[in-house]
């Protein structure tokens, strides 16, 4: 991705997470982070994963969004009354991210700016077979069959079958989890909580 | 054009996660708390990318860094879901989502 629109992108990333921590306002602090979000995607795109991109735009600025946007109507908060923040938690939230910041900054000043190296499509086209090679000598960058490829495993190597099955387990607990918290009911604990308080 | 470096994507990437972090720690709504750890999450995954597009073999990009971003990104997923629900379930019993107001476990 050309310098300066690796910067217009990272600086609406930025300036939609600033946004998002700063807005009063819960309704818009999901919607800048949405633009965060399309910046990010952006970056993404700009490395070549036009896949993850994609996804991230589906996954996060769509579903993960509005599943935030419903709860926050479902719960219908106003946006708050102005609150005093505590002083030593904005010291904290202030120090420890810029010192982080400045950590990730001597880091990078050390290893240098050099430049990616650039994609050999040719070169990665004599070692592949079918469609895959068949793109890669039209000069496109068929991600998505590598990706496949790269997950599911060839003869050569052996993929990432075992993790795939155990993220199906996670979304399946997921789900269930989900149903057994939001079922009405099952609340005995937390009315004695209620009581006590 | 000259092409934008791996240590910029790095330092976009540490910057996006560092406001995400100032946000957890700043922010009183649980909700915007959550928000923000979607963010660093995010940003973590810019550096996979990063480094999966710097680390050319056979003239490709390394695609072991783009499947962990996809596991990332499907656990990121199924976490808001889980969290959503138990807020859900914090504000029918507590009717607040202000984490300064939930101390009952506090010593």
């Amino acid at each position: 991705m050309p310098q300066p629109l690796f910067y217009l992108f990272a600086i609406l990333a930025a300036l939609g997470a600033i946004s998002m921590i700063l807005n009063r306002n819960p309704v818009a602090s999901a919607l800048s982070m949405v633009g965060a979000f399309v910046g990010m995607a952006a970056l993404f795109i700009g490395l070549h994963a036009y896949l993850v991109g994609i996804m991230q735009i589906l996954v996060y600025a769509g579903a993960i969004m509005v599943l935030f946007i419903f709860i926050i109507m479902l719960l219908d908060l106003q946006p708050g009354k102005p609150r005093s923040l505590k002083a030593a938690s904005v010291a904290a939230g202030c120090v420890i991210p810029v010192l982080l910041l400045m950590q990730v900054f001597g880091v990078l000043e050390q290893s240098g700016w050099e430049r990616f190296e650039e994609l050999d499509l040719q070169t990665a086209a004599e070692t592949r077979s079918g469609k895959i090679e068949e793109s890669l000598k039209e000069g496109k960058l068929p991600d998505t069959h590598l990706i496949g490829r790269t997950l599911f495993g060839t003869p050569e190597t052996p993929g990432y079958n075992l993790p795939l099955q155990i993220i199906g387990v996670l979304l399946l607990v997921a789900t269930v989890g989900v149903v057994v918290l939001s079922k009405k009911g099952g609340t005995e604990s937390s009315t004695t909580k209620n009581e006590s308080a | 054009m000259n092409p934008a470096s791996l240590s910029e994507y790095l330092f976009a990437s540490g910057l996006l996660f560092a406001i995400g972090l100032a946000g957890v720690i700043v922010r009183r709504n649980i909700i915007v708390i959550f928000m923000c750890l979607e963010l660093m999450l995010a940003a973590a995954n810019l550096t996979l990318v990063a480094f999966s597009r710097s680390h050319i073999s056979e003239g490709l990009p390394d695609y072991d860094g783009q499947v962990l971003v996809f596991f990332i990104i499907t656990v990121a997923a199924a976490e808001v879901a889980v969290g959503l629900a138990i807020i859900v379930a914090l504000y029918r019993s507590r009717q607040t989502i202000q984490v300064d107001e939930l101390t009952s476990m506090k010593g």
